[in-house]
């Protein structure tokens, strides 16, 4: 494979935090303009990983590459190519979902922020919200507001991590709908998440951090051929409580 | 690398305008930082000055200077607080995780507290003028006023940097302001201290605050300021050098 096709190549990584270790040796590869999602419970490490990856976190042995640029000589370069949506909504609560937009915009040094801000909050159907504080903000319209900030400047590789712990199953949908048009318009997307049907949906990639290392990885088609075949049942499907939550509250989505 | 050093003092300025939003968006932070001074130099000068002798002609004209770094001193609490707020709720993981410079998120906040500081001293000069505070000191005077309170703000918020970058919570952040209170109180702010009993008058002539209210007092009055504003100079250099590095080395290390 070309090194241009590779967004991310981890090689050994290990991370110890003071003497209990964190990664054991991780290897995995992320190929360019897809969605790779890192499925891990609780504590499994997933944090430590898109840490290390985003460069603020320095592992302590292993190769990590992210667009080209290793992580612990070339961090510059490094942050110049990715953009982090962190665990928690890192919004500015006391600005406006505008004034956090157009701050970002400067920071990354675009043209013509207020332009760039405009344009996300439409895409993210933040307008009506765009001059209220985004203490106001659901967790929803947070975590929009959120992935919004992080788009700003085209970054080729975004971090998600956890992007939908916390949300209601609406907002949950929501978040899917923008990582699949960001899949769509060829940026590499790192995911976290500790939900199966996340990965699921979204990813081409799945990885599965266990116990400091990747213990599976692949599409999910070769994840399932590594299980017995299915076996036919016949079972009387019930309908979920999400299934039904959003059977009711659908006619609101659709529009 | 390049490209981060020539935008360095424009995200900090990016940095300084978020902080001053959240200054004047906080009723509370104003209140703290310019009325509540203000309301103590009008209890002073109204209410106890008449039975405090000083051997300044106006009671105003000895309290002032007291006032200003009492001012300063309870917006500290306010730097260490707003310092938490970005390391918990991953404002600072986002911007580190941008091509900025690392220590301008840091400096922003540092930034803001000088010229917040700036500005409500300036509107306490301006309510002491109307309560008949006069001067005879010159511009150089003034600016080596403006320049000891620059430095006292400076080495206090560096202080206030190290309690709100390693607190583990908000009260913890807050904490460091309680002591910092004292130190104008137990000085020659309000009165001389010769009228103290011993221990607390050793006390408070070998504190810092004491030496540098009595250099801007005198610079303020027009009197020879002796060795006062080096002592009053090394006290403030020397804090602000020791926690300028301990803060640094705390934010540092932080992912």
């Amino acid at each position: 494979m070309l090194q241009s096709e590779i967004a991310i190549s981890v090689q050994g990584l290990k991370k110890s935090y003071k003497n209990i270790p964190v990664l054991t040796g991780v290897d995995f590869e992320v190929k360019t303009g897809s969605v790779f999602a890192l499925l891990g419970s609780n504590g499994a490490g997933k944090t430590t990983i898109v840490k290390i990856l985003s460069t603020l976190l320095k592992q302590d042995s292993g190769n990590v590459m992210v667009n080209g640029f290793d992580v612990s000589s070339k961090p510059g370069n490094v942050r110049q190519s990715i953009s982090l949506t962190g665990q928690f909504a890192a919004v500015d609560e006391i600005l406006t979902g505008r004034e956090n937009l157009i701050m970002i915009a400067k920071l990354r040094h675009l043209e013509n922020p207020r332009r760039v801000a405009e344009e996300l909050l439409n895409r993210f159907g933040l307008t009506d919200a765009a001059d209220r504080k985004a203490s106001t903000y659901s967790g929803g319209m947070r975590r929009r507001l959120d992935i919004a900030m992080s788009l700003i400047g085209r970054p080729p590789l975004i971090f998600l991590d956890e992007p939908t712990t916390g949300l209601d199953p609406e907002a949950r949908i929501e978040v899917w709908k923008i990582v699949k048009e960001l899949a769509g318009s060829g940026t590499t997307v790192f995911l976290t998440t500790q939900y199966l049907e996340e990965a699921e949906q979204l990813a081409d990639k799945i990885a599965i951090l266990h116990e400091g290392r990747i213990i599976v990885s692949g599409t999910l088609a070769e994840l399932k051929k590594l299980f017995p075949p299915a076996k036919v049942e016949y079972i009387e499907k019930q309908p979920t409580l999400e299934e039904i939550f959003l059977a009711i509250i659908g006619k609101k989505m659709e529009n | 690398m390049e490209t981060i050093k020539n935008y360095y003092f424009m995200d900090m300025g990016v940095m300084l305008g978020r902080s001053m939003r959240h200054i004047f968006r906080s009723l509370d932070t104003i209140i703290t930082v310019t009325i509540m001074p203000i309301a103590m130099m009008l209890l002073f000068v109204y209410v106890l000055g008449g039975a405090i002798q000083t051997g300044t002609d106006k009671y105003v004209n000895y309290l002032l200077p007291g006032i200003l770094l009492i001012a300063v001193a309870n917006s500290i609490g306010y730097v260490s607080y707003r310092l938490f707020l970005d390391k918990q709720r991953g404002i600072f993981e986002r911007f580190n995780s941008m091509p900025i410079a690392r220590s301008a998120a840091l400096w922003g906040h540092v930034l803001t507290s000088l010229v917040s500081n700036a500005i409500s001293l300036v509107v306490i000069i301006l309510v002491a003028l109307i309560m008949g505070f006069r001067s005879p000191a010159g511009v150089l005077s003034w600016l080596a006023v403006a320049g000891i309170i620059a430095l006292f703000t400076l080495a206090l918020t560096w202080i206030a940097a190290i309690a709100g970058l390693s607190a583990k919570s908000v009260d913890g952040a807050g904490v460091i302001a309680y002591p910092v209170h004292f130190l104008p109180l137990i000085s020659s702010a309000f009165v001389p201290t010769a009228s103290m009993p011993g221990p607390v008058r050793a006390f408070a002539e070998n504190q810092p605050v004491t030496p540098i209210v009595e250099a801007i007092r005198a610079l303020l009055l027009n009197q020879p300021v002796g060795n006062e504003i080096w002592v009053a100079l090394a006290w403030c250099v020397g804090i602000m050098l020791v926690a300028c590095f301990l803060a640094s080395r705390v934010y540092k290390k932080q992912g």
